[in-house]
C-alpha cells in the first residue's frame, strides 16, 4: 500500500439526512494519475459522497485528504483552486452568459483578478488574458462547441451543456476531476471522443479521473479501477475484472430493483 | 418640438437616477436574493451624509459625494456582516429576507430623522445657474447629474462586462453552486456587490438631492417604487436591463406631460404613468425587456 501514489484519500466518511444516511463509513482512495471509477446502484451514495469530497457538504464525520491534507469542511471554491473539481449530475451553465465567458470564469487566478495590477503590469494582465482565451477555445473546439463560443449558454441542448461542464472543469486547471456521468445524454460517438480525450490528458498532463457512471460498457473500458458503493459504504475496491466477479457486487446490484440489467452486464451473462 | 427635446433631456436625467439606483437593486437582488426594500434608504442617507460634508462642514459638492458614496457603500457593507450574512448563514428564505428589509427601512428612515430632522434641506449650491444649449435649458444640477450618472453607469458596464470581478458577480448571479464549482469566491464577491450596490446608491442619493433642491428623510423612499419598476421593467436579476428600465421609465414619466399629448398629463400622474407602461411591457414580455427566453 505504502508504494502507491494517492491523490485523493476518503476515510470513513458519514453523511445523513433526518434519519437516512447516505453514506455511512465511506473509505477508499484514488490513485494519481489513474481514471477510476464509481458505481453502484441507485440510491447508493456517490452524489453525496460527490458533494462532501468537493465542499457542498461538511461531512458528519471522517476525513478527505487531496494530497495529503485535510479539505473536508474547506469552501468549495478553495477546493477547486487546489486542483479538485467536479461536474454535475444534473448539469449546470450559466445560462446568462455567453458559452466563452462561462469558460473564462473558470480558468484559474490570474494576473487581472486584483483589480491594481490592470494599471500596474498591464503587459502581463494581457497575455495571461490571451492564453486563457487561447486554452478556453481549444477545449471548445474539443468538446465541439467552438462554433458557438458566442452565444448564450442558455441556448444548449443538454447534451451539449454536459459537453461544456466538462470543458469549463479541465479550464480550472485540474490535478483531479470528478465527472458525476459524464456520458448520460451525449451522442455515443463523442462520448468515445471525450474518453479519448480523458486517457489523453491523463497520458500527458498526468490528471485523475474519479467518474460516477451508470454505463458498464464504458466503465470496464476506460477505468483502471472500480470502487463500488452500496447503501452508503463501499463494498469492493479493485481492478475492473476483479469487481465483476465480487459476489457482494452481483448481490448489491441484485438487491436493487432498478439495476437488473446492469447485473446481467456486470456478472457478464449478456454482454462482452 | 422643442418642448418635447426639453422633456426628453428631463426624462433622461431622472431616468439616470433611477438607473443608478435599479442597478444596485438588481446586482443584490441576482446575487443574494435578497429584495432590499431598504434600498431607498439608503439613498436618503447618502443626500445626508452629503449635506452635513457640504453644509455643515463647508466642503464642495464634489467632496461631499465622495464622503457620500464612501459612507453608505460601509454601511452597506457593515449591514452585510451584521445582519444580511448571518440570515443567510441560517437559511432565511425570500420572503423572510424581505420583511426583514421592510423593517431595516423603517428603522434607517427614523435615525435619518434622528439625526437630521425632518426639516427640508438643500445643499450649499447656485440653484439660479442655468446653461443653455441650443434650444434646451439645463440647470446646473441638472447637467452634473447627467454627466456623473453617464459615467458611473458605464463604468459599472465596463465592469461587469469587462473584469474578471463583474463576470464573477454575474456568474454568482446565474448559478450559486456552479459558481463555486468554478472556482469563485461568493463570500468575497459578495462584499464587493455591497459596496457597489451601496456606494452607488449614496451616489444616486445625492445627485437626487441636488436634481429636487430641497429633500427630507423620505425622500428615497418615494423613489423606490419607480426604482424597482425600473428593474422589473427591464428584466429582474439583470443589471444592464435595470439601467435600460430605469432611462425608459424616467423617458416615459417626462414625455407623458408633453401638452401635444391630448394636452399632457398633468405631472402629479407621472408615476401612473409609469406604471401603465411597466404593466404594458410586463403583459407583452414577462420577462423584461432584457430579460432572455430560456430553454429548461
Amino acid at each position: 500500500m505504502s508504494e502507491r501514489d494517492v491523490i485523493l484519500e476518503v476515510e470513513d466518511v458519514h453523511k445523513s439526512f433526518g434519519g437516512l444516511a447516505a453514506v455511512a463509513g465511506a473509505t477508499f482512495d484514488v490513485e494519481r494519475s489513474s481514471i477510476t471509477a464509481l458505481i453502484g446502484p441507485n440510491g447508493a451514495g456517490k452524489t453525496t459522497l460527490f458533494h462532501v469530497v468537493s465542499g457542498f457538504y461538511k461531512p458528519d464525520h471522517g476525513a478527505v485528504r487531496l494530497d495529503g491534507e485535510r479539505i473536508d469542511g474547506s469552501p468549495t471554491h478553495r477546493i477547486v483552486r487546489r486542483g479538485l473539481v467536479r461536474t454535475f449530475q444534473l448539469t449546470k451553465a450559466l445560462t446568462r452568459m455567453s458559452v466563452l465567458d462561462n469558460m473564462l470564469v473558470a480558468a484559474p487566478a490570474q494576473p487581472g483578478e486584483r483589480m491594481w495590477r490592470v494599471f500596474a503590469t498591464p503587459g502581463a494582465v494581457k497575455r495571461r488574458e490571451e492564453e486563457v482565451h487561447e486554452r478556453a477555445l481549444e477545449l471548445l473546439s474539443l468538446v465541439g462547441l467552438e462554433r458557438l463560443a458566442d452565444d448564450y449558454a442558455a441556448v444548449l441542448s443538454g447534451g451539449q451543456r454536459k459537453l461544456l461542464e466538462f470543458a469549463r472543469a479541465l479550464m480550472t486547471e485540474p490535478s483531479l476531476v470528478m465527472l458525476d456521468e459524464p456520458m448520460a445524454g451525449v451522442n455515443p460517438s463523442l462520448g468515445v471522443e471525450l474518453l479519448e480525450h480523458m486517457r489523453e490528458l491523463q497520458r500527458e498532463r498526468g490528471t485523475t479521473f474519479l467518474l460516477i457512471e451508470h454505463d458498464i460498457d464504458v466503465v470496464m473500458t476506460v477505468s483502471e479501477r472500480v470502487v463500488v458503493m452500496s447503501s452508503g459504504a463501499v463494498i469492493a475496491d479493485g481492478p475492473p475484472d476483479d469487481v465483476r466477479r465480487n459476489e457482494a457486487v452481483i448481490d448489491a446490484y441484485l438487491g436493487s430493483p432498478h439495476a437488473h440489467e446492469e447485473v446481467h452486464e456486470i456478472a457478464g451473462e449478456s454482454s462482452s | 418640438m422643442t418642448e418635447l427635446l426639453q422633456l426628453v433631456v428631463n426624462g433622461l436625467v431622472t431616468g439616470s437616477i433611477i438607473a443608478i439606483a435599479a442597478i444596485g437593486l438588481s446586482l443584490v437582488y441576482g446575487i443574494l436574493k435578497i429584495v432590499n426594500f431598504a434600498h431607498g434608504d439608503y439613498l436618503t442617507l447618502g443626500a445626508f451624509v452629503a449635506f452635513t460634508v457640504n453644509v455643515t462642514w463647508g466642503f464642495g459638492m464634489a467632496g461631499a459625494a465622495l464622503a457620500a458614496i464612501v459612507a453608505v457603500a460601509l454601511v452597506g457593507f457593515g449591514l452585510e456582516r451584521g445582519l444580511w450574512r448571518p440570515l443567510r448563514r441560517r437559511g432565511s428564505g425570500l420572503i423572510g429576507l424581505f420583511i426583514v428589509s421592510i423593517g431595516l427601512a423603517l428603522v434607517l428612515r427614523n435615525v435619518i430623522l434622528l439625526v437630521w430632522g425632518a426639516r427640508p434641506r438643500r445643499y450649499d449650491v447656485d440653484v439660479f445657474q442655468v446653461y443653455e444649449l441650443g434650444p434646451i435649458r439645463l440647470s446646473q444640477s441638472q447637467l452634473v447629474v447627467i454627466v456623473v450618472a453617464s459615467t458611473a453607469i458605464t463604468l459599472v458596464g465596463l465592469m461587469l462586462a469587462r473584469t474578471r470581478l463583474g463576470k464573477g458577480m454575474r456568474a454568482l448571479a446565474d448559478n450559486r453552486q456552479l459558481a463555486a464549482a468554478t472556482g469563485i469566491d461568493a463570500d468575497r464577491i459578495t462584499t464587493y456587490t455591497w459596496l457597489l450596490a451601496a456606494g452607488l446608491a449614496g451616489l444616486g442619493g445625492v445627485l437626487q438631492g441636488l436634481l429636487q433642491n430641497a429633500f427630507t428623510p423620505s425622500m428615497g423612499f418615494t423613489l423606490l417604487l419607480p426604482i424597482f419598476a425600473a428593474v422589473i421593467l427591464g428584466g429582474v436579476g439583470s443589471a444592464y436591463g435595470a439601467l435600460v428600465g430605469g432611462l425608459v421609465l424616467g423617458l416615459v414619466m417626462e414625455v407623458s406631460t408633453w401638452s401635444a399629448l391630448a394636452g399632457g398629463i398633468p405631472s402629479v400622474y407621472k408615476p401612473v404613468v409609469a406604471f401603465a407602461v411597466l404593466i404594458g411591457v410586463l403583459v407583452l414580455r414577462p420577462q423584461g425587456v432584457l430579460g432572455r427566453a430560456r430553454t429548461v
